[in-house]
């Protein structure tokens, strides 16, 4: 019944925001599926590399991810103890 | 005490992940703490409708594992310090969920939060089984439809059956509420659509809210922000209600009329 004014869809701000959000999350999840273990993997090597040097808790290490559109950042927190030797958990 | 509670339905579709964020951002604005788990293992979704999901670097599944720690895995709301999301792993598949690896992550889980909002994927699967398990209430979503009524028939005796409270047989079981979506007032006039008595005399639990058909759900899944972020639409209402009932409040059973726009707005074109 309102065909007519269907004619020409008019793309409202939210469906452009789905579309685009949706744009940058495949192409995301198309290229991290071959790698679905890299976080995990790159965590343990930064954290092994580390503790050559200095003793570091596994639960001091936040790791903070951004995907974006042209570029995404990984950012790595591990939170180093004071001076006094402490023993690893 | 922490409560668990899952959102779950049997049929797809019917809006559970909808309704999880909706009651989990509603439960947070009242000031609980809460974290909303994507159970539906290799189909992530929630974190997409919580508008998080360029944010997840680890989850359920890592956590499980043991290759991450529950903390890294858990992404903070922008909008609310006290909503948290847990999302699941897009990749693995549904094996990698263990009924001693939920209970472990829930147990943590219940040490910082207040409210544990489980999102079951579709179907009696393993992670809609998981998801029920150790619920301490359950949302059972259902549209005023034949297959959804059914399937939330089957749900409920699954509630009654294969969880731990039925399991523990001390008559404490999961409680269950009804959450009867897309309910559309008009329909029902013209007697094309079966009204609330009808759903409530077949399924016999107590009616938590009734969330009408309406287009604020498909603006807020497009931008990734829960109904009940959206103070003015009548769906984001109607589950504020929802949830103040949830908590034990007593309110009284009303439906939010439909946002229809007129003629003329109709005419002149919709705004976002």
């Amino acid at each position: 019944m309102f065909g007519f004014f269907r004619q020409q869809p008019r793309r409202t701000n939210s469906a452009q925001a789905a579309k685009e959000r949706l744009q940058i999350l495949l192409a995301h999840d198309r290229s991290d599926r071959a790698r679905s273990d890299l976080l995990p993997l790159l965590q343990r090597d930064i954290l092994e590399v580390v503790r050559r040097h200095m003793q570091v808790d596994s639960n001091a290490v936040e790791i903070k991810l951004e995907r974006g559109d042209d570029m995404s950042s990984l950012e790595i927190n591990i939170e180093v103890p004071d001076a006094q030797p402490r023993q690893a958990g | 005490m922490a409560k668990t509670i899952v959102v779950t339905s049997g049929k797809g579709g019917v809006g559970k992940t909808t309704s999880t964020a909706a009651i989990g951002a509603g439960l947070a604005k009242r000031g609980h703490k809460t974290v909303v788990i994507d159970f539906d293992v290799g189909l992530r979704n929630l974190d997409l409708i919580m508008g998080c999901e360029r944010r997840v670097v680890f989850d359920l599944i890592n956590v499980i594992q043991g290759d991450a720690k529950l903390k890294q895995a858990l992404v903070k709301d922008r909008r609310l310090d006290t909503l948290s999301v847990l999302p699941t792993s897009q990749t693995r598949d549904k094996d990698a969920l263990t009924l001693e690896g939920v209970e472990k992550v829930l147990g943590e889980l219940k040490e910082e939060f207040d409210y544990i909002i489980c999102d079951s994927p579709a179907g009696i699967e393993r992670g809609a089984h998981l998801a029920m398990y150790f619920a301490d209430e359950a949302v059972v979503v259902t549209n005023p439809e034949v297959s959804s009524v059914r399937d939330s028939d089957r749900v409920l005796g699954l509630l009654n059956s294969k969880t731990r409270r039925a399991e523990k047989g001390d008559g404490e079981g999961v409680k269950a509420h009804l959450l009867l979506t897309r309910y559309d007032t008009d329909r029902v006039t013209r007697g094309e659509m079966m009204p609330i008595e009808d759903v409530l005399e077949i399924l016999a639990i107590p009616l938590l809210g009734i969330i009408p058909e309406s287009p604020t759900v498909l603006r807020a899944s497009n931008v990734g922000m829960p109904v009940t972020m959206d103070e003015a639409s009548n769906a984001g209402k109607a589950y504020e209600d929802a949830v103040s009932r949830l908590i034990g409040e007593q309110l009284e059973m009303r439906i939010q009329p439909e946002e229809r726009p007129g003629f003329l707005r109709r005419f002149l074109g919709r705004r976002a």
